[in-house]
């Protein structure tokens, strides 16, 4: 009973970093259909920024859930000014600018902060359940993606901003004609994207440590999810984190952690092939 | 009984809660040649593109001489004969007119067999003088003649023409109609058009669709005097 | 001059070149320059693997190291068991082709579209980085090849003539065999191209859908395009193996895929010449970069050494700036001198 408990808790924790990491590409992906294969390095500095900025004295709270989202979203919004504004509706392009991006960023932060792995203890210590000890803060990293995806589902659809946001993605001209400045919505929405990446990356750092090539690690799964959600951004990053994720902590579970991640890539390859459209492609079609 | 060149029975098209087709019963036999007319959007594209193969038919069948060709792939209907010029045209923009007519009769011809019938065609549409431009390059109109040199390289038991005449001068429009009737003489052709003069030069059988279905079927002048095919391209109101 | 005529001056220029340096070179330099050389040429015919594929072909492969890999680590694998030379190259050369077949009939006939097949291949190229990366330990062996995990494959012996298996080759003839293989795969990438096979995929790669409806199946052609491209990654991949006696899973890495990319990209695709050049061009470039910054080395002298860094500048300039690649973008030359009779020529 307990064991079952300790497992759906990491179950859990699977899922909720999984989508954590990925709603920032949905966003990205889903409302500005462009491939940012630059994301596993938006994680990776989110990770670097909150520990520095803890290193500078600020407490990790602030660190990791102000410092990381605002700096990783001032870089997007640079980005996409820079970069991405060039090369929108040449998807297969932009692809390659950002995977240009990603070794450029890889490059420059081994330059900056050398190739070793920096660390963050894990706040909040353990608790016990049953016989087993685990985590408490995978607890809070749980608590996070709860958070983050009903905030933006409700930036989505209540506020005016997700209006405007859903509105010019959808038709940039007749946004225009209403008054709206695309380009800034454009840029807004990157940098958004960003920020959640960024934040994400912070909040995974003290599980993991931080080093310059992180990123590689993270980019494939948050792109079959975000590719296996569809085109709805928090209902296909749910349910695509809650399908991969499970698989991968239970194969994990079931034999090693290296068959987990192949685990999770072989069904990702099944669903797109099965799916095309991702899982909001058929159901749930229309959501948010 | 002889089996018609190409039949639909029942054939219906729905994209999520719109039924774009609905129920089409349309025969044609060889060498026939029928027109089609309808109002935007009453589902003529739609059609052809189930003909081709290009769109899968979400209810009834589409025959080719009989054969159920309706989940077969475009390539394999292409090979029963069966060749479409497209609203836009399709073609390859990057490489030459010779090389587009090549590629088209490639499947067909070899080698010097293959040249002579890429230049047979180069006259036969009057693009002898551009054969080396990159059709990506060329006018809307020649883009069109060279998508119907295309088409007509593989030698198909069917030509469908979507809009021929769109965005052409008079003159061209009279070599259309020259070049239609030629083609008319060994294949039938379902030919899409709004212009009426150019129907009526072609003076056959008009199939009407409107909303997805088969309005009315029968000559052009019982067509071009119907005030029911007349209501449907103006509205009740101007007839009235 | 007609266009003819300056084609078939090209193809001379490029075999006159390539005999220059396949004699040449051997007499004007001593052995570590021909090393690098050496791997330059393997390196040039993986570029032209990608080129096939992706310059012509249109499919968009994010993984072609996995090909490039797989040859590698088959012919150390092979070659460990065996000891003689003549079946892990043939091994080297059909294993990768057969996966590449495999994953392909998923792909084209499962009508999964371009950017889907970016990120399938770079997943694919991915889970054999992570699969291979983590056999370290003992128990991971195929006969009696460990496969090393982390570390990598040692000790690789050399090809040897053909059923001969003493006579094994040497660095010089090393060099000799790379620089005669990326000959022949160029002229072998040329005839195919003027083919019919090649001219096709090129229509299809142009307009899948009007190809189709002429009768052709781009699924067919986009396979059998795949799997070729495959074969020769692989073929390289067996060389690369060959060159370094050594194997170990950053062959699979991200960062060679995108190096494979970059070539094509920088000397441009739809050429055969431009991704060779870029090939050549960028190994030297991160080389010579590299070699006037050693480690401890500070300021701009350490950026310029910086591989990923100055790799990734160059792929975000010439994506923004020069998308078509060098040779494509120097002047009209590229159309007539370098670019393959594609269509039925005068």
């Amino acid at each position: 009973m307990d064991l079952v408990a300790l497992l759906a808790i990491q179950v859990l924790y699977a899922i909720a970093s999984l989508a954590l990491m990925s709603v920032g590409l949905a966003i990205i992906f889903g409302m500005m259909k462009v491939i940012n294969l630059a994301h596993g390095e938006f994680l990776m500095l989110g990770g670097y920024a909150a520990i520095q900025a803890n290193r500078l004295g600020l407490s990790i709270w602030i660190a990791m859930l102000i410092v990381a989202p605002i700096v990783v979203g001032a870089i997007g919004i640079i980005v996409e000014r820079t970069i991405i504004r060039w090369l929108y509706g040449r998807m297969i392009d932009t692809m390659l600018a950002t995977w240009g991006l990603s070794l450029f960023l890889v490059g420059l932060t081994t330059a900056i902060f050398g190739n070793t792995t920096v660390g963050l203890s894990a706040p909040l210590g353990s608790f016990e359940i049953g016989q087993y000890r685990t985590s408490a803060y995978t607890l809070f990293v749980i608590g996070v993606a709860l958070v983050v995806l009903f905030g933006v589902l409700a930036i989505l659809r209540f506020t005016r901003l997700g209006l405007i946001a859903r509105g010019t993605m959808q038709n940039a001209n007749m946004a225009a004609a209403l008054g709206v400045n695309p380009n800034r919505v454009y840029s807004i929405t990157f940098g958004a994207g960003a920020a959640l990446t960024g934040l994400a990356g912070a909040i995974i750092a003290p599980v993991s440590g931080v080093f310059p090539t992180i990123g590689a690690a993270y980019v494939a799964k948050c792109f079959i999810t975000v590719i296996g959600g569809g085109a709805s951004i928090v209902t296909g990053t749910t349910t695509a984190s809650t399908l991969f994720g499970a698989v991968n902590q239970i194969a994990t579970y079931v034999t090693t952690p290296v068959f987990g991640e192949v685990a999770l890539l072989a069904a990702a390859i099944v669903l797109i092939r099965v799916l095309p459209q991702g899982i909001t492609g058929r159901f749930f079609r229309g959501s948010l | 009984m002889t089996v018609p060149l190409i039949e639909t029975r029942g054939l219906g098209m729905r994209f999520g809660g719109v039924q774009a087709v609905r129920d089409v019963n349309f025969t044609l036999g060889e060498r026939e040649l029928r027109c089609l007319i309808g109002p935007n959007g009453a589902g003529k594209s739609t059609f052809f593109k189930m003909l081709t193969g290009q769109l899968k038919p979400t209810s009834g069948v589409v025959l080719v001489r009989g054969v159920d060709v309706t989940d077969a792939e475009p390539h394999e209907i292409a090979r029963r004969g069966v060749g479409i010029k497209t609203q836009v045209p399709s073609v390859f923009d990057g490489l030459t007119v010779r090389e587009n007519l090549w590629l088209a009769t490639a499947r067909m011809h070899r080698g010097a067999q293959a040249q002579r019938a890429v230049e047979t065609m180069l006259e036969r549409v009057g693009l002898s003088a551009i054969a080396s431009r990159v059709v990506g390059q060329l006018a809307h109109g020649q883009r069109q003649w060279v998508e119907l040199g295309v088409v007509l390289s593989t030698n198909p038991d069917l030509v469908l023409l979507d809009e021929p005449a769109a965005g052409m001068t008079d003159q061209e429009v009279l070599r259309t109609v020259e070049l239609v009737r030629d083609i008319n003489k060994t294949k039938a052709l379902i030919v899409v058009e709004h212009d009426m003069q150019f129907i009526r030069m072609i003076a056959s059988k008009v199939t009407v669709f409107n909303q997805g279905a088969v309005l009315m079927e029968d000559d052009v002048e019982a067509i071009m005097h119907s005030p029911i095919v007349r209501d449907v391209y103006l509205g009740k109101k101007a007839a009235a | 001059m007609n266009a003819r005529a300056l084609n078939v001056l090209g193809l001379a220029l490029v075999a006159v070149v390539g005999i220059a340096v396949l004699f040449l070179t051997p007499r004007l330099f001593d052995l570590d320059v021909l090393l690098n050389i050496t791997v330059y040429m393997i390196m040039a015919v993986l570029a032209l693997s990608l080129a096939l594929i992706w310059g012509f072909g249109g499919i968009l492969c994010f993984g072609q190291s996995a090909f490039f890999g797989l040859g590698a680590y088959t012919y150390a694998i092979a070659m460990i068991n065996i000891g003689e030379s003549t079946a892990p190259l043939i091994l080297a050369i059909i294993i990768p082709a057969a996966f590449a077949a495999l994953l392909g009939y998923f792909m084209f006939y499962g009508r999964i579209s371009d950017v889907y097949l970016g990120v399938i291949t770079l997943t694919v190229t991915l889970i054999l980085f992570n699969s291979i990366n983590s056999t370290a330990g003992p128990e991971f062996h195929i006969g009696s090849a460990k496969l090393g995990g982390f570390n990598g494959i040692p000790g690789i012996p050399s090809l040897n003539v053909p059923f001969f298996k003493d006579w094994q080759i040497d660095l010089e003839g090393m060099f000799y065999l790379s620089t005669a293989s990326l000959i022949l795969t160029y002229f072998g990438l040329r005839a195919l191209l003027a083919s019919r096979f090649g001219r096709t995929i090129v229509g299809i790669r142009e307009n899948d859908r009007r190809a189709q409806l002429l009768g052709y199946d781009p699924r067919a052609y986009k396979l059998a395009t795949f799997t070729i491209g495959a074969a020769l990654a692989g073929y390289a991949g067996c060389l690369f193996a060959n060159w370094g006696s050594f194997v170990s899973p950053t062959i699979f890495g991200l960062a060679q895929s995108a190096q494979i990319i970059i070539w094509v990209i920088v000397g441009g695709r739809g050429t055969l010449i431009g991704p060779i050049l870029g090939c050549v061009g960028i190994q030297w470039l991160t080389a010579a970069l590299g070699a006037n910054a050693p480690s401890g080395a500070a300021g701009w002298q350490a950026l310029l050494g910086n591989v990923p860094l100055i790799l990734g500048a160059i792929l975000i300039a010439f994506v923004l700036l020069v998308p078509k690649g060098l040779v494509p973008t120097i002047g009209g030359l590229e159309s007539v001198l370098f670019r393959p009779r594609t269509g039925a020529s005068r």
